[in-house]
């Protein structure tokens, strides 16, 4: 037995009816329910209608705007009967989905419903959707609801405040990380510099020492007469002057590099010697890790390719890229040297090679290789297998957007126990 | 007296010989080199060869300076081979190092020709 009688049955399904060809947008079938007289008011400014073509052009223009998944679920219906008249009153929920996402509001509505011609027809409509704004006993005077709207526009005014600051710091955080990484690359670097320039040093000073000696005896010999002392000295003046030349344009490039590694990238490409390149930041990173590390011991080899094309780079950049790349390797060696396994050798070994469209970098190293647990992450920026504060784990992730941004690639392979293969794709006919 | 200097620096051979020439062309020195310490582990280990004076590098791929050193003071004792390393990263620890090792003298790069000639009479006078 229904808890409604005969009469106010037939008013709920004309009710529910008439709010279900909402979700259903069925207009017609809605208006359908309504006396050309029927009056609205909803809770939007310009939610008012004074007759049915109003009312009906309102819900018109809602409907186009539905999200294609909606549905409305009765909370709860109450119902009063007056004589002819029919009072609904009923919470509704609508359902939406947008792209997966699920999203309810909550209406109320009132709805009056007229005997007319045999049937109920509905004469007036009130929707509202609660705001919960209110405690119990107050009441939302316009007044209020501008003050109430002045509060939140400035409650939002410093939300993204708060917001654009912390993108801000975020941004400085973040150049001051990539600063460091490059930094804290450049500190490893240093004993590398330093025996790299004290050697061709050692060499300038001595040779030129020697000369200003051989010169006087030059002048001794001029003396004597003897024409093959002579020939003999200046011979040796020669030599040891092409010496101090070699041994100068050595140190000179070492600076250049240093000063290319530290400097912010201007983004200019120029055509390098890949070789050569890779054989300067082989020697820093050696020499920066013998220095720092008394325990470090390794060799490394190279085989570069002889007719290899230089390519357009921006140097600094993909100096950082190798320097970082044969860095990881020696540490590599170095942490498998430890284990103390008998006829282990440890050996990096850089190859450069030529191909159709580009050229191949590769670094090897026989060390204990990436287990594969780790492998999808160890281009992920702060990524790190070493100890905290030894490394930023921004190396790999920097080398690979570098790459990247040559429009090359760049792969690792690793099978564990056997060792690493870094591999550096650049492209060669990119002059941009 | 020979002299067996130890740098993988290839130059250093004429660079050692040009600055000695005249203690070379005199017979006072004999300089003997190797250019790695495995090198110069081996020299001395053949018994047709000796050096009174042993200058090494520090920074050698392979063998460093200060394992050669090492190799050097626990194998030939009797008598000691004086050991002076050399090095172009002249830095607290390295000394302390080779110090501990047993090292003789240290000297960093540039060398400076004026010193180690000094040093050398001075091991001749001994």
């Amino acid at each position: 037995m229904s808890k409604y009688t005969e009469q106010e049955q037939k008013v709920i399904y004309v009710h529910n009816l008439f709010w279900e060809a909402l979700a259903n947008r069925d207009v017609d079938l809605r208006f359908s329910f309504c006396s050309e007289d029927v009056t609205f008011i909803g809770t939007g400014l310009y939610e008012k209608a004074a007759n049915k073509a109003e009312y009906r052009n309102i819900n018109q223009k809602g409907v186009s705007q539905f999200p294609e998944h909606f549905q409305i679920e009765f909370l709860w219906t109450n119902i009063s009967m007056f004589n002819k008249l029919a009072c609904v009153t009923s919470e509704v929920i609508w359902k939406q989905s947008i792209n997966g996402k699920v999203s309810a509001e909550l209406v109320r509505s009132t709805t009056l419903l007229n005997y007319e011609a045999d049937s109920w027809k509905i004469v007036h409509v009130h929707g509202s959707v609660p705001d919960y704004r209110l405690a119990e006993g107050e009441y939302m005077t316009t007044e209020k609801i501008m003050l109430r709207n002045r509060e939140l526009e400035q409650q939002v005014y410093e939300r993204t405040k708060e917001l654009e600051k912390s993108l801000a710091e975020l941004k400085s955080t973040q150049s001051q990380l990539i600063q460091s990484e490059k930094m804290a690359s450049l500190g490893e670097l240093t004993a590398g510099i330093a025996h790299e320039i004290q050697n061709p040093l050692n060499f300038v000073n001595n040779f030129s020492e020697v000369n200003v000696e051989l010169i006087a005896e030059l002048k001794e010999e001029l003396e004597s007469g003897s024409m093959e002392d002579i020939k003999a000295i200046a011979d040796d003046i020669a030599i040891n002057e092409e010496k101090i030349l070699q041994h100068g344009k050595r140190a000179d490039a070492i600076v250049k590099g240093m000063l290319q590694h530290s400097r912010t990238s201007n983004g200019e490409k120029e055509l390098t010697d890949i070789n050569a390149l890779c054989d300067e930041y082989l020697r820093l990173s050696y020499h920066g890790l013998r220095a720092k590390d008394k325990s470090f011991n390794a060799d490394f080899k190279t085989e570069f390719h002889e007719s290899l094309p230089e390519i357009n780079i921006i140097p600094q950049d993909i100096g950082r890229v190798l320097l970082n790349l044969i860095t990881n390797a020696f540490y590599a060696v170095n942490e498998k040297a430890k284990e103390e396994i008998p006829s282990f050798e440890p050996e990096v070994l850089i190859q450069t090679q030529k191909l159709d469209t580009g050229i191949r970098i590769t670094i090897h190293d026989n060390g204990n290789g990436i287990p594969d647990s780790i492998k999808e992450k160890i281009f992920q920026p702060f990524f790190t297998t070493k100890p905290p504060g030894q490394g930023t784990g921004l190396g790999l992730s920097l080398a690979y957007d570098i790459v990247k941004a040559h429009e090359g690639d760049l792969i690792m392979k690793s099978h564990a126990g056997e060792g690493t293969k870094f591999i550096i794709l650049l492209p060669t006919s990119k002059t941009r | 007296m020979r002299i067996l200097i130890v740098d993988d620096e290839r130059d250093i051979r004429t660079l050692f010989e040009q600055r000695f020439r005249k203690e070379i062309k005199n017979n006072e020195l004999d300089l003997a080199f190797a250019h790695s310490g495995e090198e110069a582990l081996n020299y001395l280990i053949d018994k047709e060869q000796h050096a009174v004076l042993i200058l090494s590098d520090i920074n050698m791929p392979g063998m460093s300076g200060l394992d050669l050193l090492a190799k050097i003071k626990q194998k030939f004792s009797l008598p000691p081979p004086i050991v002076m390393m050399i090095t172009a990263y002249g830095d607290q620890e390295n000394y302390t190092t080779a110090m501990k090792l047993g090292a003789d003298d240290f000297l960093t790069k540039p060398l400076d020709f004026k010193q180690l000639k000094e040093k050398i009479k001075n091991i001749n006078h001994d």
